[in-house]
């Protein structure tokens, strides 16, 4: 099917659903490189004026990669609720923006209407939406899931501490992990980006994030960032597993590229759950997405960067995920160019994982190569934190020593707290109150005032 | 300036963590103390000049002149060539063009008399610095310990990514290319060299058929480590008859683009 339209004396023509979706897609470098992008600002316009139109039903009549060949279209299809789906049935995306920002869009109508919409629906209307839209509506959505702290209430920020090290050093990663705690992050997770792929130096990583955990009674899980496989395998090992984590992309091939399917998924959330570790809730999966991943293995089928984005939601939302964040300015700056397109693909990546339902939180990042700074940082991360955001990272002095990017710093986790008054995850704080870390008010005490660091000898006592 | 180093400039009394002793665990910037929520100045600045020299050694220029004076040594002809990407925006929003050459520098690309058995090409990549500073000094050491085989000439390369040694490789008949590469600069290093090598490089070889040689530099894999893991690797690649994964799983890498 075609759409058509003319803008004064020129007509604009797009042959499918999703040359129409791309085109309308505010600019951005990977969109470019693959060329679905709009060749004109006039063509980009023409293209929302139609997506505007287009009834939301169209895309349950059409699928952008087909039944037949993709089981993420599969998922999406075969998944869809229409009873949920029943009150805005009769819109178009034009006017389901418009009911996304009226006052019946609330926290309940929103919650109610998740299972009802496909991940196109929420990447087409975000295409429509300004950044302040994407803001506004997803702060009225509140997704909490929980572990052994619950993340994701109104007015509370999370923090997954990440204490990577080159060579997965055991004292390192617990040094930059009592920094991270004595920071007063670490509630959303402890997660480790291991070097390594070997299961020994693997194991050893789950070891001691487990004593670390146990010793301090600290209401955090831990999460060990291999691939699933060795995950699976660490959980018939006995290992100590708390959550399980994976890279997950909107189609089949993506998936494949990852060594992953959803099969592979549901055993590896079975397995999990079979240790039954968690003790505020059992969310055990933790799903990392980026805009661009799909291209990158020639795995697109043609759709947009930010439209096989959202397909990727509904992956992470068939399993029922803690945690689910967009890497988003990791990728580099053939796909998200400058600070500008980090900052709109942060906003519309958060705003699309939490209408259908995600618990999303985004790693606010770049890489040296790309046009941004810390002040593109601060920017997005004010923004997320203003939207609702459930969690960010946590990296020493914002410098991933291991993965060679910049993310955000527990410092700036205090910024943010301080700047919009957003709490710790409940559990958390009542800890981090116990260890005489936090004030009444939930501000961090002064460093000067510190009782003898009651978490330091750890290193010795762990760290071998 | 010298970067404020943590051993060197010890943060104030107010400022300071009281956990400062566990800096010695991990190269990561831990116990920066804070002013309020904030870094304190003297860690913003230190952060400051790190990204600031990786931001320099992304878009600095490579001196093409100033190489090829390094290079003159060594008795080999040196060429110059491009990429299609004609400059360093379109570099790095479009790593296609950097992987192919641009037409006026495949036309000066002919088969040398004798086919060379390898060609090295010294490419920008993402830091010319760091090609500026090592890629000689990792060649005295390595040609010697290769004049057995029939080298190609030098191939200085700008705006070029790893996969443009395949086309220049192809034009010179060599059977295997040495791509030595500016890596893309992290905050701890601005000059990371990188050497990727490639057997019968074709159209759409891909990064699992090569192996790679990361963070080059005198802190990091040092000329004499480096040189002798190359030859090591050029070595087997010839007597297999391949590379990448198929040559050895531990030092096959994701290419830098």
């Amino acid at each position: 099917m075609s759409y058509r339209t003319s803008i004064g004396v020129r007509s604009h023509v797009f042959d499918s659903l999703a040359e129409l979706l791309a085109k309308a897609s505010p600019f951005r470098a990977g969109d470019a490189l693959a060329g679905v992008a709009a060749v004109s600002a006039e063509e980009r316009m023409a293209a929302r004026v139609l997506l505007a139109d287009l009834p939301l039903r169209a895309f349950l009549d059409e699928a952008l990669i087909p039944y037949e060949q993709d089981e993420v279209t599969r998922l999406i299809v075969d998944s869809h609720d229409t009873t949920a789906f029943a009150p805005v049935a009769s819109l178009t995306v034009g006017a389901f923006r418009d009911w996304l920002l009226s006052p019946q869009a609330d926290t309940a109508a929103l919650a109610a209407l998740a299972p009802g919409l496909t991940p196109e629906m929420a990447a087409a209307v975000s295409k429509l939406m300004r950044n302040q839209d994407l803001i506004l509506a997803a702060r009225k959505i509140h997704v909490v899931t929980a572990f052994r702290s619950t993340i994701g209430l109104p007015g509370r920020l999370a923090i997954r501490l990440q204490p990577n090290h080159p060579a997965d050093d055991p004292r390192g990663i617990l040094a930059s992990t009592l920094d991270g705690l004595l920071y007063g992050a670490g509630d959303a997770c402890i997660g480790i980006n291991p070097a390594s792929d070997d299961p020994a130096k693997l194991r050893a990583l789950w070891e001691l994030l487990d004593q670390l955990i146990a010793r301090h009674g600290i209401p955090t899980q831990s999460c060990v960032l291999a691939h699933v496989t060795r995950q699976i395998e660490a959980i018939e090992h006995g290992a100590p597993v708390d959550l399980l984590f994976q890279s997950v992309g909107g189609s089949e091939a993506l998936n494949r590229s990852f060594g992953v399917s959803l099969a592979l998924l549901r055993e590896a959330r079975d397995a999990g759950l079979s240790l039954q570790r968690g003790t505020a809730g059992q969310h055990v999966m933790y799903f990392e997405t980026g805009q661009g991943a799909a291209l990158s293995a020639n795995a697109h089928h043609g759709l947009d960067q930010q439209t096989c984005e959202a397909r990727a939601y509904a992956v992470c939302r068939a399993f029922a995920p803690l945690l689910v964040n967009s890497v988003v300015g990791f990728i580099g700056p053939e796909y998200l160019y400058d600070g500008k397109q980090i900052i709109r693909a942060g906003l519309e990546d958060h705003f699309c994982g939490k209408l259908l339902g995600l618990p999303m939180g985004v790693d606010v990042c770049y890489t040296n190569h790309a046009e941004a700074d810390q002040d593109d940082m601060d920017n997005l991360l004010v923004l997320l934190g203003a939207a609702g955001v459930n969690f960010v990272m946590g990296v020493p002095g914002a410098d991933d020593v291991m993965l060679g990017y910049q993310s955000t710093s527990f410092h700036d986790a205090l910024a943010l707290r301080e700047t919009l008054g957003l709490r710790h995850a409940p559990e958390f704080e009542a800890w981090l109150h116990d260890q005489q870390l936090i004030d009444g008010h939930g501000r961090l005490r002064a460093p000067g005032s510190l009782p003898a660091l009651p978490l330091a000898d750890s290193i010795e006592a762990l760290g071998r | 300036m010298t970067p404020p180093k943590h051993e060197h400039h010890p943060a104030p009394p107010t400022a300071a963590d009281p956990w400062a002793a566990l800096r010695v665990h991990t190269p990561a910037r831990i116990a920066l103390g804070r002013s309020g929520a904030s870094l304190p100045t003297r860690e913003l600045l230190a952060f400051g000049i790190a990204h600031a020299q990786a931001r320099d050694a992304v878009h600095a220029v490579l001196d093409v002149p100033a190489l090829r004076a390094d290079l003159a040594g060594f008795g080999l002809p040196v060429i110059e060539v491009r990429s299609a990407a004609p400059n360093r925006a379109a570099y790095l929003a479009r790593p296609d063009w950097g992987r192919r050459l641009d037409p006026a520098s495949a036309a000066t690309l002919a088969c040398p008399a004798a086919t060379p058995d390898l060609v090295f090409v010294i490419a920008d990549g993402l830091s010319a610095v760091a090609v500026q500073r090592h890629a000689a000094p990792l060649l005295a050491i390595g040609l010697p310990m290769l004049d057995d085989l029939v080298i190609g000439p030098l191939v200085i390369a700008s705006q070029a990514r790893v996969a443009l040694a395949d086309a220049v490789a192809m034009a010179l008949g060599a059977r295997l290319v040495v791509s030595l590469i500016g890596e893309r600069p992290g905050l701890s290093a601005p000059d990371s060299l990188g050497a990727y090598l490639t057997h019968a490089p074709q159209p759409g070889t891909t990064d699992a058929e090569r192996n790679c040689l990361s963070n080059i530099r005198p802190d990091g894999l040092g000329y004499a480590a480096a040189a002798a893991e190359l030859v090591a690797l050029i070595r087997r690649a010839r007597a297999a008859g391949i590379s990448g994964i198929g040559l050895s799983a531990a030092t096959a890498l994701a290419a830098v683009g």
